[in-house]
Protein backbone atom coordinates (compact mmCIF):
# COMPACT_ATOMS: atom_id res chain seq x y z
CA UNK A 1 0.00 0.00 0.00
CA UNK A 2 2.72 2.52 1.34
CA UNK A 3 4.95 1.42 -1.53
CA UNK A 4 1.89 2.13 -4.29
CA UNK A 5 1.45 5.64 -3.26
CA UNK A 6 4.80 6.44 -2.71
CA UNK A 7 5.39 5.10 -6.81
CA UNK A 8 2.44 7.55 -7.29
CA UNK A 9 4.28 9.84 -5.64
CA UNK A 10 7.36 9.92 -7.78
CA UNK A 11 5.47 9.71 -10.98
CA UNK A 12 3.25 12.88 -10.70
CA UNK A 13 5.85 15.65 -11.19
CA UNK A 14 5.76 17.08 -14.16
CA UNK A 15 9.45 18.12 -14.39
CA UNK A 16 12.03 15.19 -15.30
CA UNK A 17 13.32 13.93 -12.12
CA UNK A 18 17.20 14.87 -11.55
CA UNK A 19 16.75 12.40 -8.74
CA UNK A 20 14.64 9.62 -9.03
CA UNK A 21 14.51 7.30 -5.62
CA UNK A 22 12.14 4.26 -5.33
CA UNK A 23 11.62 1.52 -2.88
CA UNK A 24 14.54 2.61 -0.84
CA UNK A 25 15.36 0.23 1.95
CA UNK A 26 17.86 0.55 4.86
CA UNK A 27 18.48 -2.11 7.80
CA UNK A 28 20.74 -1.58 10.49
CA UNK A 29 20.90 -4.73 12.28
CA UNK A 30 17.44 -5.24 13.76
CA UNK A 31 16.45 -1.20 12.98
CA UNK A 32 14.62 -0.07 9.70
CA UNK A 33 16.30 2.82 8.79
CA UNK A 34 14.45 3.85 5.84
CA UNK A 35 11.26 2.06 5.05
CA UNK A 36 10.34 1.58 0.99
CA UNK A 37 11.60 5.75 0.64
CA UNK A 38 10.41 6.52 -2.67
CA UNK A 39 10.65 10.53 -4.14
CA UNK A 40 11.32 12.53 -7.17
CA UNK A 41 13.46 15.18 -7.06
CA UNK A 42 12.58 17.39 -10.01
CA UNK A 43 15.60 19.27 -12.13
CA UNK A 44 16.28 22.85 -11.15
CA UNK A 45 13.99 22.95 -8.21
CA UNK A 46 15.39 23.21 -4.45
CA UNK A 47 14.17 20.47 -2.05
CA UNK A 48 14.59 20.26 1.01
CA UNK A 49 14.45 17.12 3.51
CA UNK A 50 12.44 17.51 6.41
CA UNK A 51 11.73 15.00 9.29
CA UNK A 52 12.10 14.36 12.68
CA UNK A 53 15.22 13.49 14.03
CA UNK A 54 16.29 9.63 13.45
CA UNK A 55 13.90 10.05 10.52
CA UNK A 56 16.97 8.50 8.11
CA UNK A 57 17.36 12.04 6.35
CA UNK A 58 21.16 11.79 6.57
CA UNK A 59 21.15 8.04 5.74
CA UNK A 60 18.86 8.82 2.70
CA UNK A 61 21.52 10.83 1.26
CA UNK A 62 23.90 8.96 1.86
CA UNK A 63 21.91 5.49 0.71
CA UNK A 64 21.23 7.92 -2.84
CA UNK A 65 25.15 8.40 -3.19
CA UNK A 66 25.93 4.53 -2.66
CA UNK A 67 27.26 5.72 0.34
CA UNK A 68 25.58 3.06 2.72
CA UNK A 69 24.74 -0.44 1.01
CA UNK A 70 20.30 -0.43 0.75
CA UNK A 71 18.31 -1.84 -1.54
CA UNK A 72 15.87 0.42 -3.72
CA UNK A 73 16.09 1.72 -7.44
CA UNK A 74 18.29 5.32 -7.47
CA UNK A 75 19.13 6.87 -10.91
CA UNK A 76 20.43 10.38 -11.92
CA UNK A 77 19.44 11.93 -15.05
CA UNK A 78 18.11 8.45 -15.90
CA UNK A 79 20.85 6.55 -14.99
CA UNK A 80 22.52 4.80 -12.44
CA UNK A 81 24.12 7.42 -9.56
CA UNK A 82 27.43 5.83 -10.29
CA UNK A 83 27.68 6.59 -14.00
CA UNK A 84 26.29 10.10 -13.16
CA UNK A 85 28.81 10.68 -10.21
CA UNK A 86 30.67 13.36 -12.16
CA UNK A 87 27.73 15.62 -12.14
CA UNK A 88 26.79 14.94 -7.95
CA UNK A 89 28.21 17.03 -5.30
CA UNK A 90 27.84 16.44 -1.90
CA UNK A 91 28.17 18.87 0.71
CA UNK A 92 28.58 16.47 4.03
CA UNK A 93 27.70 17.68 7.78
CA UNK A 94 30.16 19.89 9.68
CA UNK A 95 30.39 17.52 12.52
CA UNK A 96 31.41 14.39 9.89
CA UNK A 97 34.65 16.68 9.20
CA UNK A 98 38.13 16.44 11.11
CA UNK A 99 39.02 20.14 11.06
CA UNK A 100 42.43 19.84 12.88
CA UNK A 101 43.13 17.94 8.97
CA UNK A 102 46.52 20.07 7.92
CA UNK A 103 44.52 21.24 4.89
CA UNK A 104 44.19 25.06 3.82
CA UNK A 105 40.93 26.10 2.28
CA UNK A 106 42.34 26.36 -1.69
CA UNK A 107 43.38 22.68 -0.69
CA UNK A 108 39.79 21.49 0.17
CA UNK A 109 38.37 23.34 -3.03
CA UNK A 110 40.90 22.01 -5.68
CA UNK A 111 39.98 17.97 -4.33
CA UNK A 112 36.83 18.90 -5.78
CA UNK A 113 38.59 19.70 -9.06
CA UNK A 114 40.41 15.70 -8.54
CA UNK A 115 38.51 14.49 -11.84
CA UNK A 116 40.09 16.91 -14.12
CA UNK A 117 43.55 16.72 -12.47
CA UNK A 118 43.27 12.99 -12.47
CA UNK A 119 45.85 10.56 -10.16
CA UNK A 120 49.45 12.20 -11.61
CA UNK A 121 48.30 15.41 -13.59
CA UNK A 122 49.66 18.62 -12.54
CA UNK A 123 47.17 21.74 -10.99
CA UNK A 124 47.46 23.99 -13.70
CA UNK A 125 46.70 27.55 -13.91
CA UNK A 126 43.34 26.74 -15.19
CA UNK A 127 42.40 24.27 -12.22
CA UNK A 128 43.60 26.89 -10.06
CA UNK A 129 41.54 29.65 -11.71
CA UNK A 130 38.45 27.50 -11.27
CA UNK A 131 39.15 27.14 -7.55
CA UNK A 132 39.67 30.63 -7.14
CA UNK A 133 36.55 31.46 -8.74
CA UNK A 134 34.53 28.34 -6.50
CA UNK A 135 35.68 30.24 -3.89
CA UNK A 136 34.95 34.01 -4.62
CA UNK A 137 31.26 32.83 -5.77
CA UNK A 138 30.97 31.64 -1.71
CA UNK A 139 32.92 35.16 -0.71
CA UNK A 140 36.13 32.97 0.44
CA UNK A 141 38.65 33.99 -1.85
CA UNK A 142 40.35 35.76 1.08
CA UNK A 143 40.95 33.00 2.81
CA UNK A 144 42.38 30.38 0.17
CA UNK A 145 45.83 30.20 2.22
CA UNK A 146 44.07 29.75 5.65
CA UNK A 147 44.15 26.22 7.49
CA UNK A 148 40.80 25.02 7.61
CA UNK A 149 40.86 24.38 11.38
CA UNK A 150 41.06 28.78 11.57
CA UNK A 151 37.78 29.56 10.23
CA UNK A 152 34.48 29.93 11.96
CA UNK A 153 31.63 27.15 11.52
CA UNK A 154 30.25 29.23 8.67
CA UNK A 155 33.63 29.66 7.03
CA UNK A 156 34.01 26.34 6.73
CA UNK A 157 30.44 25.49 5.23
CA UNK A 158 30.85 27.68 2.72
CA UNK A 159 34.01 26.14 1.42
CA UNK A 160 32.88 23.08 1.39
CA UNK A 161 30.05 24.48 -0.76
CA UNK A 162 33.29 26.15 -3.29
CA UNK A 163 34.23 22.55 -3.18
CA UNK A 164 31.25 21.48 -4.77
CA UNK A 165 31.10 24.04 -6.93
CA UNK A 166 34.61 23.29 -8.50
CA UNK A 167 32.99 20.04 -8.97
CA UNK A 168 31.31 21.50 -12.29
CA UNK A 169 27.97 19.45 -10.71
CA UNK A 170 24.61 20.00 -11.50
CA UNK A 171 23.18 18.02 -8.29
CA UNK A 172 23.88 19.05 -5.44
CA UNK A 173 23.03 17.43 -1.96
CA UNK A 174 23.91 18.59 1.30
CA UNK A 175 23.57 17.74 4.81
CA UNK A 176 22.21 20.09 6.95
CA UNK A 177 24.09 22.88 5.79
CA UNK A 178 22.76 25.50 7.93
CA UNK A 179 23.38 23.88 11.18
CA UNK A 180 26.20 25.74 12.97
CA UNK A 181 26.24 28.43 10.55
CA UNK A 182 25.72 32.45 11.76
CA UNK A 183 23.03 34.00 10.03
CA UNK A 184 25.34 35.91 7.51
CA UNK A 185 26.05 33.00 6.73
CA UNK A 186 23.40 31.24 6.19
CA UNK A 187 21.83 34.11 4.33
CA UNK A 188 25.34 33.74 1.63
CA UNK A 189 24.56 30.19 1.23
CA UNK A 190 20.95 30.27 0.18
CA UNK A 191 22.02 33.00 -2.60
CA UNK A 192 24.57 30.77 -3.88
CA UNK A 193 21.77 27.59 -3.86
CA UNK A 194 19.16 29.96 -5.13
CA UNK A 195 21.91 30.99 -7.75
CA UNK A 196 22.81 28.02 -8.85
CA UNK A 197 19.55 26.73 -8.80
CA UNK A 198 18.73 29.66 -11.18
CA UNK A 199 20.96 28.09 -13.53
CA UNK A 200 19.55 25.16 -13.63
CA UNK A 201 21.04 23.03 -11.24
CA UNK A 202 19.07 20.74 -8.67
CA UNK A 203 19.18 21.99 -4.88
CA UNK A 204 18.61 18.70 -2.31
CA UNK A 205 19.09 20.09 1.13
CA UNK A 206 18.43 17.64 4.75
CA UNK A 207 17.09 20.95 6.97
CA UNK A 208 16.18 21.37 10.42
CA UNK A 209 14.79 25.14 10.58
CA UNK A 210 10.67 24.69 10.12
CA UNK A 211 10.47 28.25 10.04
CA UNK A 212 12.56 29.27 6.95
CA UNK A 213 11.41 26.11 4.78
CA UNK A 214 8.98 28.17 2.62
CA UNK A 215 11.69 31.18 1.85
CA UNK A 216 14.07 29.07 1.05
CA UNK A 217 12.63 25.84 -0.76
CA UNK A 218 10.69 25.47 -3.66
CA UNK A 219 9.53 21.58 -2.74
CA UNK A 220 9.93 19.58 0.45
CA UNK A 221 10.13 15.78 1.16
CA UNK A 222 8.49 14.81 4.49
CA UNK A 223 10.84 11.58 5.53
CA UNK A 224 9.90 9.80 8.45
CA UNK A 225 12.10 6.00 7.13
CA UNK A 226 9.49 6.36 4.64
CA UNK A 227 8.04 8.88 2.42
CA UNK A 228 5.49 11.11 4.02
CA UNK A 229 4.95 13.87 1.63
CA UNK A 230 6.40 15.18 -1.25
CA UNK A 231 5.68 18.26 -3.42
CA UNK A 232 5.48 22.12 -3.99
CA UNK A 233 5.95 24.18 -0.32
CA UNK A 234 2.43 25.07 -1.19
CA UNK A 235 0.79 22.49 -1.15
CA UNK A 236 2.50 19.90 0.51
CA UNK A 237 3.90 21.66 3.49
CA UNK A 238 0.84 21.57 5.36
CA UNK A 239 0.07 21.13 9.23
CA UNK A 240 -1.64 17.77 8.84
CA UNK A 241 1.63 16.59 6.51
CA UNK A 242 3.84 17.90 9.52
CA UNK A 243 1.70 16.11 12.08
CA UNK A 244 1.60 12.91 10.25
CA UNK A 245 5.65 13.43 10.17
CA UNK A 246 6.25 14.77 13.58
CA UNK A 247 3.46 13.50 15.58
CA UNK A 248 0.50 15.84 16.61
CA UNK A 249 2.68 18.60 18.84
CA UNK A 250 4.16 19.91 15.68
CA UNK A 251 0.33 20.53 13.98
CA UNK A 252 0.22 23.80 15.15
CA UNK A 253 3.94 25.24 13.92
CA UNK A 254 4.03 28.49 12.55
CA UNK A 255 4.41 28.02 8.94
CA UNK A 256 5.25 30.46 7.22
CA UNK A 257 7.39 33.01 10.52
CA UNK A 258 10.07 34.76 8.21
CA UNK A 259 13.87 33.88 8.03
CA UNK A 260 16.00 35.48 10.73
CA UNK B 1 84.96 7.47 15.84
CA UNK B 2 80.96 9.28 15.68
CA UNK B 3 82.15 12.38 13.95
CA UNK B 4 83.85 9.98 11.31
CA UNK B 5 80.78 8.33 10.76
CA UNK B 6 78.76 11.49 11.03
CA UNK B 7 80.72 12.75 7.80
CA UNK B 8 80.94 9.68 6.14
CA UNK B 9 84.54 9.48 6.92
CA UNK B 10 83.63 5.87 8.57
CA UNK B 11 84.43 3.75 5.36
CA UNK B 12 82.81 3.16 2.50
CA UNK B 13 80.78 0.46 3.78
CA UNK B 14 79.81 2.50 6.86
CA UNK B 15 79.03 5.49 4.47
CA UNK B 16 76.38 3.45 2.81
CA UNK B 17 74.55 1.79 5.99
CA UNK B 18 74.16 5.78 7.11
CA UNK B 19 72.69 6.64 3.85
CA UNK B 20 70.54 3.42 3.59
CA UNK B 21 68.95 4.38 6.89
CA UNK B 22 68.50 7.77 6.18
CA UNK B 23 66.44 6.49 3.37
CA UNK B 24 64.61 4.50 5.32
CA UNK B 25 63.62 7.16 7.68
CA UNK B 26 62.24 9.36 4.67
CA UNK B 27 60.06 6.62 3.57
CA UNK B 28 59.37 5.67 6.90
CA UNK B 29 58.64 9.83 7.94
CA UNK B 30 56.43 10.19 4.40
CA UNK B 31 54.54 6.86 4.79
CA UNK B 32 53.83 7.46 8.53
CA UNK B 33 52.58 11.05 8.03
CA UNK B 34 49.57 9.39 5.49
CA UNK B 35 49.19 7.01 8.03
CA UNK B 36 48.66 9.09 11.07
CA UNK B 37 46.74 11.32 9.01
CA UNK B 38 44.43 8.00 8.17
CA UNK B 39 44.60 7.15 11.65
CA UNK B 40 46.21 3.53 10.96
CA UNK B 41 49.42 4.02 13.27
CA UNK B 42 48.59 1.40 15.33
CA UNK B 43 47.82 -1.22 12.36
CA UNK B 44 51.50 -0.13 11.26
CA UNK B 45 52.43 -2.16 15.21
CA UNK B 46 50.41 -4.70 14.38
CA UNK B 47 52.25 -5.71 11.09
CA UNK B 48 55.85 -5.18 12.37
CA UNK B 49 55.30 -7.43 15.09
CA UNK B 50 53.44 -9.78 12.91
CA UNK B 51 56.52 -9.83 10.78
CA UNK B 52 58.58 -12.19 13.43
CA UNK B 53 56.67 -15.15 13.19
CA UNK B 54 57.68 -15.21 8.77
CA UNK B 55 61.19 -14.64 9.75
CA UNK B 56 62.01 -17.38 11.83
CA UNK B 57 59.75 -19.46 9.23
CA UNK B 58 61.57 -18.29 6.61
CA UNK B 59 65.28 -18.62 8.32
CA UNK B 60 63.94 -22.43 9.00
CA UNK B 61 63.16 -23.12 4.85
CA UNK B 62 66.01 -21.20 4.12
CA UNK B 63 68.50 -23.57 6.07
CA UNK B 64 66.27 -26.95 5.14
CA UNK B 65 66.77 -25.80 0.97
CA UNK B 66 70.99 -25.89 2.20
CA UNK B 67 71.00 -21.84 1.80
CA UNK B 68 72.24 -19.51 4.01
CA UNK B 69 69.28 -18.55 6.89
CA UNK B 70 70.31 -15.20 7.59
CA UNK B 71 69.50 -13.97 3.62
CA UNK B 72 67.95 -10.78 3.66
CA UNK B 73 65.71 -10.93 1.01
CA UNK B 74 64.36 -14.34 1.51
CA UNK B 75 63.68 -13.30 5.65
CA UNK B 76 62.03 -10.44 4.34
CA UNK B 77 59.40 -12.41 1.97
CA UNK B 78 58.85 -14.64 4.70
CA UNK B 79 58.25 -11.44 6.80
CA UNK B 80 55.84 -9.97 4.41
CA UNK B 81 53.48 -12.92 4.53
CA UNK B 82 53.09 -13.25 8.23
CA UNK B 83 52.66 -9.82 8.53
CA UNK B 84 49.67 -9.44 5.70
CA UNK B 85 48.19 -12.18 7.54
CA UNK B 86 48.37 -10.17 10.49
CA UNK B 87 46.77 -7.50 8.15
CA UNK B 88 44.23 -9.59 7.12
CA UNK B 89 43.31 -11.08 10.77
CA UNK B 90 43.35 -7.33 12.03
CA UNK B 91 40.49 -6.42 9.90
CA UNK B 92 38.83 -10.05 9.48
CA UNK B 93 38.18 -9.67 13.65
CA UNK B 94 37.35 -5.65 13.32
CA UNK B 95 33.63 -7.46 12.00
CA UNK B 96 33.29 -9.14 15.70
CA UNK B 97 35.20 -6.32 18.22
CA UNK B 98 36.43 -3.53 18.08
CA UNK B 99 39.33 -2.58 15.55
CA UNK B 100 42.27 -1.29 18.72
CA UNK B 101 41.15 -4.71 20.23
CA UNK B 102 41.49 -6.41 17.36
CA UNK B 103 44.53 -5.13 16.22
CA UNK B 104 46.21 -5.54 20.30
CA UNK B 105 45.17 -9.68 19.95
CA UNK B 106 46.74 -10.02 17.06
CA UNK B 107 50.08 -8.10 17.55
CA UNK B 108 50.15 -9.95 20.96
CA UNK B 109 49.41 -13.51 19.41
CA UNK B 110 51.44 -13.30 16.23
CA UNK B 111 54.88 -11.65 17.91
CA UNK B 112 54.62 -14.40 20.77
CA UNK B 113 54.41 -17.12 17.65
CA UNK B 114 58.23 -15.34 16.56
CA UNK B 115 59.25 -15.59 19.52
CA UNK B 116 58.40 -19.25 20.01
CA UNK B 117 59.81 -20.19 16.49
CA UNK B 118 63.33 -17.95 16.71
CA UNK B 119 63.15 -19.60 20.48
CA UNK B 120 63.21 -23.23 18.76
CA UNK B 121 65.73 -22.12 15.97
CA UNK B 122 68.01 -21.39 18.86
CA UNK B 123 67.55 -24.55 20.02
CA UNK B 124 68.40 -26.42 17.21
CA UNK B 125 72.06 -25.28 16.94
CA UNK B 126 72.00 -25.29 12.81
CA UNK B 127 72.39 -22.79 10.43
CA UNK B 128 74.05 -19.88 11.98
CA UNK B 129 71.26 -18.42 13.76
CA UNK B 130 73.45 -16.01 16.00
CA UNK B 131 72.15 -12.63 14.70
CA UNK B 132 68.86 -13.45 13.85
CA UNK B 133 67.40 -11.71 17.15
CA UNK B 134 69.16 -8.19 15.46
CA UNK B 135 65.71 -7.68 13.46
CA UNK B 136 63.84 -7.23 16.95
CA UNK B 137 65.41 -3.77 17.78
CA UNK B 138 67.88 -3.45 14.95
CA UNK B 139 71.80 -3.60 14.32
CA UNK B 140 73.96 -2.10 11.55
CA UNK B 141 76.81 -3.69 12.55
CA UNK B 142 77.96 -6.33 10.36
CA UNK B 143 75.18 -5.03 8.15
CA UNK B 144 76.09 -6.27 4.38
CA UNK B 145 76.73 -3.88 1.48
CA UNK B 146 74.09 -5.72 -0.02
CA UNK B 147 71.35 -4.77 2.52
CA UNK B 148 72.14 -1.27 2.85
CA UNK B 149 71.92 -1.18 -1.18
CA UNK B 150 68.03 -3.27 -0.55
CA UNK B 151 67.57 -0.80 2.47
CA UNK B 152 68.09 2.49 0.18
CA UNK B 153 66.45 2.10 -2.61
CA UNK B 154 63.68 0.22 -0.92
CA UNK B 155 63.13 3.49 0.81
CA UNK B 156 63.20 5.53 -2.49
CA UNK B 157 60.90 3.82 -3.78
CA UNK B 158 58.48 4.03 -1.45
CA UNK B 159 59.16 7.66 -1.12
CA UNK B 160 58.31 7.83 -5.28
CA UNK B 161 55.28 5.84 -4.70
CA UNK B 162 54.17 8.24 -1.95
CA UNK B 163 54.69 10.92 -4.08
CA UNK B 164 52.83 9.63 -7.30
CA UNK B 165 49.76 8.77 -4.97
CA UNK B 166 50.03 12.33 -2.35
CA UNK B 167 47.33 13.59 -3.45
CA UNK B 168 44.31 10.45 -4.00
CA UNK B 169 45.81 9.39 -0.28
CA UNK B 170 45.29 13.22 1.18
CA UNK B 171 41.77 13.21 0.21
CA UNK B 172 40.98 9.77 1.31
CA UNK B 173 42.20 10.59 4.82
CA UNK B 174 40.46 14.03 4.63
CA UNK B 175 37.36 12.71 3.51
CA UNK B 176 36.92 9.25 1.72
CA UNK B 177 32.84 9.57 1.48
CA UNK B 178 33.88 12.65 -0.88
CA UNK B 179 37.04 10.95 -2.43
CA UNK B 180 34.73 7.87 -3.43
CA UNK B 181 32.30 10.41 -5.06
CA UNK B 182 35.65 11.65 -6.86
CA UNK B 183 36.56 8.64 -8.59
CA UNK B 184 38.86 7.32 -5.92
CA UNK B 185 38.69 3.74 -4.58
CA UNK B 186 39.29 4.49 -0.63
CA UNK B 187 39.66 1.14 -0.08
CA UNK B 188 42.03 0.00 -2.34
CA UNK B 189 44.07 3.78 -1.49
CA UNK B 190 44.26 1.89 1.88
CA UNK B 191 45.48 -1.08 0.99
CA UNK B 192 48.20 0.59 -1.48
CA UNK B 193 49.29 2.63 2.00
CA UNK B 194 49.11 -0.66 4.08
CA UNK B 195 51.77 -2.28 1.27
CA UNK B 196 53.88 0.93 1.28
CA UNK B 197 53.85 0.52 5.32
CA UNK B 198 54.83 -2.75 4.76
CA UNK B 199 57.55 -2.56 2.58
CA UNK B 200 58.74 0.56 5.03
CA UNK B 201 58.52 -2.19 7.99
CA UNK B 202 60.16 -4.85 6.00
CA UNK B 203 63.30 -2.59 5.06
CA UNK B 204 63.45 -1.26 8.59
CA UNK B 205 64.21 -4.72 10.04
CA UNK B 206 67.99 -4.52 9.86
CA UNK B 207 67.56 -1.02 11.01
CA UNK B 208 65.36 0.30 13.71
CA UNK B 209 64.05 -3.25 13.95
CA UNK B 210 60.33 -4.48 14.23
CA UNK B 211 59.83 -2.89 18.08
CA UNK B 212 60.34 0.29 17.46
CA UNK B 213 59.74 0.73 13.58
CA UNK B 214 56.64 1.64 14.61
CA UNK B 215 58.02 5.20 16.73
CA UNK B 216 59.96 6.08 12.75
CA UNK B 217 56.47 5.90 11.17
CA UNK B 218 54.62 7.96 13.90
CA UNK B 219 56.92 10.35 15.81
CA UNK B 220 58.21 12.39 12.32
CA UNK B 221 55.37 12.71 10.91
CA UNK B 222 53.61 14.38 14.20
CA UNK B 223 56.52 16.41 14.92
CA UNK B 224 56.38 17.63 10.75
CA UNK B 225 52.54 17.79 11.27
CA UNK B 226 52.86 21.10 13.76
CA UNK B 227 54.91 22.86 11.42
CA UNK B 228 53.17 22.80 8.56
CA UNK B 229 48.91 23.50 7.24
CA UNK B 230 49.20 20.64 3.81
CA UNK B 231 49.55 17.13 3.51
CA UNK B 232 52.36 17.67 1.37
CA UNK B 233 54.11 19.90 3.50
CA UNK B 234 53.79 17.58 6.54
CA UNK B 235 55.08 14.80 4.27
CA UNK B 236 57.83 16.04 3.26
CA UNK B 237 58.80 17.46 6.44
CA UNK B 238 58.46 14.21 8.15
CA UNK B 239 61.01 12.36 5.26
CA UNK B 240 63.51 15.25 6.38
CA UNK B 241 63.02 14.58 10.07
CA UNK B 242 62.75 10.50 9.42
CA UNK B 243 66.05 11.08 7.20
CA UNK B 244 68.19 13.13 9.35
CA UNK B 245 67.43 10.70 12.44
CA UNK B 246 68.25 8.04 10.53
CA UNK B 247 71.56 8.85 8.89
CA UNK B 248 72.58 10.56 12.35
CA UNK B 249 71.48 7.46 14.28
CA UNK B 250 72.97 5.03 12.16
CA UNK B 251 75.96 6.92 11.83
CA UNK B 252 76.08 7.10 16.25
CA UNK B 253 75.36 3.38 16.73
CA UNK B 254 77.81 2.64 14.01
CA UNK B 255 80.78 4.46 16.18
CA UNK B 256 79.65 3.07 19.51
CA UNK B 257 80.33 -0.16 19.76
CA UNK B 258 77.35 -2.63 21.04
CA UNK B 259 74.55 0.48 20.79
CA UNK B 260 71.33 -0.88 18.49
CA UNK B 261 70.84 1.09 16.28
CA UNK B 262 66.97 1.54 16.22
CA UNK B 263 66.64 3.30 19.77
CA UNK B 264 69.29 5.54 19.28
CA UNK B 265 66.73 6.56 16.10
CA UNK B 266 63.48 6.56 17.79
CA UNK B 267 65.33 8.78 20.97
CA UNK B 268 66.39 11.03 18.71
CA UNK B 269 63.22 11.28 16.90
CA UNK B 270 61.60 11.75 19.86
CA UNK B 271 64.14 14.53 20.94
CA UNK B 272 62.67 16.33 17.69
CA UNK B 273 59.13 16.20 18.89
CA UNK B 274 60.08 17.10 22.61
CA UNK B 275 61.48 20.19 21.17
CA UNK B 276 58.40 20.68 18.63
CA UNK B 277 56.18 20.04 21.57
CA UNK B 278 58.03 22.97 23.60
CA UNK B 279 57.86 25.62 20.72
CA UNK B 280 54.18 24.67 18.88
CA UNK B 281 52.42 22.84 21.11
CA UNK B 282 49.83 25.81 21.46
CA UNK B 283 49.22 25.83 17.81
CA UNK B 284 46.79 23.82 16.50
CA UNK B 285 47.08 22.98 12.20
Amino acid sequence: MAKDMAGKWAQQSGAACALRVQGLTLRYQDVLALDNASACFPTGAMTAIIGPNGAGKSTFLKSVLGLEQGEGTVSAFGSPVAAAMARIAYVPQRAAVDWSFPVRVIDVVLMGCYRQTGLLGRITAQTSARAMAALERVGMQAFARRQIGALSGGQQQRVFLARALAQGADLFLLDEPFAGVDAATEAAIIDVLKSLRDTGATIIAVHHDLSTVATYFDRVLLLNRRTIAEGPVATTFTPAALAQAYGPALGGVPLLRSAP
Amino acid sequence: MIWQALLLQGGYNAALVSLGAALLGASAGAAGAFLTLRRRALMSDAMAHATLPGIGLAFLAMVALGGDGRFLPGLMLGAALTAAAGLWAVQRLSRQIHEDAATGAVLASFYGAGIVILTLIQGLGTGRPAGLETVLLGSTAGMLRADALVIGFGGLAVCAALWALRRPLAMVAFDPLHAGMMGIHPRRMDAALMALVLAVVLVGLNVTGLILIVALLVTPAVTARMWSTTVTGTACLAALIGAACGYTGAAISAGVPNLPTGPVIVLLAAALFAVTLLLRGRRHG
